[in-house]
């Protein structure tokens, strides 16, 4: 009693902090239980499959570097998502944004100018960044300009994305062989690996300070608190004489070169050259990760981290049993359902209401 | 007969006892008003009443039966209905889908649209509602979605009425046709709980009255025989309101704004067309008229939210065009008109709130980061110096009581001292205390050769504030005066379009 009055003396942000990291944990048990529930009706032992997705993601050193490497791009594309998010605006072109922030970087990381690694491996993320920033730019400019729907307008930018960066990597920069990629990045241009045999890079580092700095950006800045005040009510922006049209360009610039810096650290961190269909849908996973995090940039670290684990356990669950990993997938499109819908969440859970009459 | 006896209610929040051993009683046929300000608990013990609150004790009757209302269907069955503060319905449906819903008509399998609206339309002639019941409720204005609000607590059964603020919203038309449906209710032996600050709705209305100040039931089942304005304003503010305040300027200054030939264009016909006026320093210019006549657009013109199609629009001597970061550059404050599309973002705290507009100024920050000491420190001054009710400065702007919301925008816009002010609607919403306090402030900025231009639908607002009136009617300046040569006829004549010849045009101060 005595801490929930000093939280309300806390202006109620506090309250509101722990009240939002209680209904995402909740909504992600939620989640899991209802995905056993699934998995026992299709005849399969959510235990065994939990235990194997446990093992792939924790289990060993070697399991505990694969899920940081699977939430590093997560954590790239739900970044971007809630970035663009608290400007009100539903950035879908994630998914894209990446693929052109990927070949940009494998472009420049495979080109020869006699750099040394400390310039040429900024310059080569630079270039995804930038990439990837034009490309939601364009987003942005066609809603302020011409009102177009930047969910309409960003699904149709994907698919165009990723076939011209098929076609890049088909022709132009094709590297010699069978299959559809372009030229082995330089060294000089690659993210070392941290640890001997682990694929964990310095990327994973990067994806946190990132998301440190967003959250500094949006909560302490004066171009963040333009953002919101566009994102949360866009007349009173307006009257304030908040630059409506040229918040919205910026922060989707900013989503857009954070989507890129996903697909720069995956080619010059784990692939090392752009490979066509490289993306099992980071894009659209970063959705997920976004509303997990509430759309907050220091949540998305942990929600990043947690569909990481997820994802590096379904390794080891298509490997040890003959579970379906698309129950990832599954676990995944309740977490949106339970996190979306956070009165379900409260009325589903009879231990939480008996502890909200507790409280009063 | 009594109808609902409430006794001994406690109910306690985190930071604050709401209700303080209260008593309430409301009498069968009888309209009552319960009157306090905003926070003071109406709400919540009416709440009680309707099963969405438990009480922390006390005990209630209804009918002389003792009852534990523990939800609102419970509350219903016994007969009570409430409306409130904000409407409850779906707009994609009909009325009558909306008044139905909870006990639908059925064909025994699937619901049955025509006996419904059949039902809903014998209920409307009955009271004489004026509403369709197959149209859209979104094509409804607020004043018709009350009504439905309304007719759907009577559709299942309610003999008690619970009405929370329902005239906050309306316009004073509105507010006279809700009226005239309350007396047919209470003919048709309906008991009618109208819950308000407003005294003049009070002293129109009500059969008996009781008042709530922070928590404690301060007068309960007062007739209203024979009980002044000033009573209650004394009752509900715990101290003497002058109530008929006014204050014209001693001294009118050169011209601040001067606007000739401003035209809009409408899509169909001109929303304002050719007008002309002046405002002065030490003048409080007031825009007399009924909502809808143009006055919201004016106020964006002169904001710099909207664009005129001609216009000579001069402020101090210089042109004005631009934007509105423009506008605020040149120091024109704006109170906007609805404090919750423009004024304010909820979302935000009161901190940012008070800095909203002004936020750029080097004050609240270097190089491109708030500091985040300057901006606490000048929230709290403000907090102080406003009278802002909040727990703390980063508090949800948007859990802030009306009147105190409205300070913030208040507090914000005065504080930066512009010289020129457009207020539009300042104290809708507010309490008494909160709009004595507003216009004191007005009056004092006016003295300090502020020009204020005064927009609000309360024509006692302006009749009071007013150094001139200007009435608006369908985009046009119809008249502009001094207060005293208008009578009320007269103003809500030219309000209303009629009898526009023989009033004074005089365009000097
Ligand atoms: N859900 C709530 N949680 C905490 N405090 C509340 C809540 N609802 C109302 N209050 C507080 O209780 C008091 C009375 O509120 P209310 O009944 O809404 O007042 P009124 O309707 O007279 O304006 C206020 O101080 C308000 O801040
Ligand atoms: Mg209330």
């Amino acid at each position: 009693m005595t801490i929930r009055r000093n939280l309300f003396r806390n202006g109620g942000n506090l309250l509101a902090a722990t009240e939002t990291i209680r209904m995402s944990t909740l909504s992600l048990l939620l989640a899991m239980v209802v995905s056993a529930i699934i998995m026992a009706i299709c005849r399969y032992n959510p235990f065994e499959a939990f235990g194997a997705i446990f093992t792939g993601a924790f289990g060993n050193s070697r399991a505990i570097s694969q899920t940081l490497v699977h939430a590093t791009p997560l954590m790239f594309t739900g970044l971007a998502f809630t970035i663009a998010k608290k400007a009100s605006l539903i950035n879908i072109g994630v998914e894209g944004q990446m693929y052109m922030g990927a070949i940009a970087t494998a472009w420049i990381g495979a080109l020869d100018f006699g750099l040394p690694a400390v310039l040429h491996l900024p310059l080569a993320i630079l270039f995804g960044a930038v990439a990837g920033a034009l490309l939601a730019g364009l987003v942005g400019f066609l809603k302020v300009r011409f009102g177009s729907n930047e969910v309409i307008s960003t699904i149709v930018l994907n698919t165009i994305a990723i076939n011209i960066t098929g076609y890049l990597a088909n022709y132009p920069l094709k590297a010699d062989g069978p299959t559809a990629q372009t030229n082995r990045i330089l060294p000089t241009a690659e993210l070392p690996r941290l640890f001997q045999g682990y694929q964990l890079t310095a990327a994973f580092f990067i994806a946190i300070a990132v998301c440190a700095i967003i959250y500094l950006v949006m909560n302490k800045s004066l171009l963040g608190y333009e953002i919101r005040c566009v994102g949360y009510n866009r007349l009173a922006a307006q009257t304030a004489g908040i630059p409506i049209g040229r918040v919205m360009v910026v922060t989707m610039l900013i989503s857009g070169a954070v989507a890129g810096l996903a697909g720069a650290m995956l080619v010059l961190g784990v692939d090392k050259r752009f490979i066509v269909g490289f993306s099992p849908g980071y894009g659209y996973n970063g959705i997920s990760v976004a509303a997990l995090a509430a759309d907050n940039p220091i949540g998305v670290v942990f929600a990043g981290l947690i569909f990481g684990a997820l994802n590096a356990g379904s390794m080891v669950l298509n490997r040890t049993t003959r579970i379906p990993t698309d129950f990832i997938n599954v676990i995944q499109a309740f977490v949106i359902i339970f996190v979306s819908a956070p009165l379900l969440v409260k009325d589903i859970l009879p231990f939480h209401k008996l502890r909200r009459k507790h409280d009063k | 007969m009594r109808v609902v006896e409430m006794h001994d209610i406690v109910k306690d929040y985190p930071l604050t006892r709401a209700l303080d051993h209260v008593d309430f009683a409301l009498d069968s046929g009888s309209i009552h008003s319960l009157l306090g300000e905003n926070g003071a608990g109406k709400s919540t013990l009416m709440k009680i009443l309707y099963g969405m609150c438990t009480p922390d004790q006390g005990h209630i009757q209804i009918k002389g039966q003792s009852e534990r209302i523990t939800n609102p269907r419970q509350a219903i069955n016994l007969g009570i209905g409430m409306v409130h503060q904000h409407f409850m319905l779906a707009p994609v449906m009909t009325v009558a889908e909306n008044i139905v819903v909870g006990s639908e008509p059925d064909t025994g399998l699937l619901f049955d649209s025509r006996k419904a609206a059949l039902v809903v339309d014998q209920l409307i002639a009955r009271y004489g509602f004026c509403i369709k019941a197959n149209e859209r409720v979104s094509n409804l204005s607020v004043g018709e979605q009350q009504r439905v609000e309304i007719l759907k607590a009577l559709y299942h059964g309610a003999e008690i009425l619970i009405l929370d603020e329902p005239t906050a919203v309306l316009t004073p038309q509105e507010v006279e046709e809700l009226f005239v449906i309350m007396r047919e209710l209470r003919k048709a032996g309906k008991s009618i709980i109208l819950i308000t600050h407003k005294l003049k709705e009070t002293l129109a209305i009500a059969d008996t009255l009781s008042v709530l100040r922070d928590g404690r039931m301060i007068t309960s089942g007062l007739s209203i025989e024979g009980v002044s304005a000033d009573d209650l304003a004394r009752m509900m503010v715990g101290r003497d309101v002058d109530l008929e305040m006014t204050n014209r300027s001693k001294t009118i200054g050169p011209i601040s704004l001067q606007v000739r030939g401003l035209t809009l264009k409408g899509k169909e016909k001109n929303i304002l067309s050719d007008l002309s006026f002046d405002l002065h320093r030490n003048e409080i210019l007031g825009i007399a008229g009924i909502e809808g006549n143009g006055q919201s657009e004016l106020i964006e013109v002169l904001t710099g939210l909207a664009k005129a199609e001609a216009i000579v629009f001069q402020h101090e001597g210089t042109t004005l065009s631009g934007d509105a970061h423009d506008f605020i550059q040149l120091k024109i404050g704006h109170v906007p008109e609805d404090r919750s599309t423009r004024g304010l973002i909820k979302e935000m705290t009161v901190e940012e709130n008070l800095m909203l507009g002004y936020h750029r100024s080097p004050r609240f920050n270097r190089r491109g980061f708030f500091r985040p000491s300057a901006v606490r420190d000048f929230a709290q001054r403000m907090i102080k110096d406003y009278t802002i009710k909040t727990g703390s400065s980063r508090q949800r702007c948007g859990s802030l009581s009306g009147g105190n919301q409205q300070k913030v925008v208040i507090a914000r816009v005065f504080s930066e001292d512009p010289d020129l002010i457009i207020v539009a609607q300042p104290t809708r919403g507010v309490d008494i205390g909160a709009m004595h306090y507003i216009h004191e402030r007005l009056f004092e900025l006016r003295d300090q050769g502020k020009a204020i231009l005064l927009v609000s639908a309360d024509l006692d607002e302006v009749r009071r504030l007013s150094d001139r009136i200007a009435v608006m009617y369908d985009g046009r300046i119809v008249s502009i005066s001094k207060p005293g040569e208008y009578t009320e006829t007269q103003l809500g004549l030219m309000m209303t379009g009629s009898s526009v010849e023989g009033c004074k045009d005089d365009n000097q101060a």
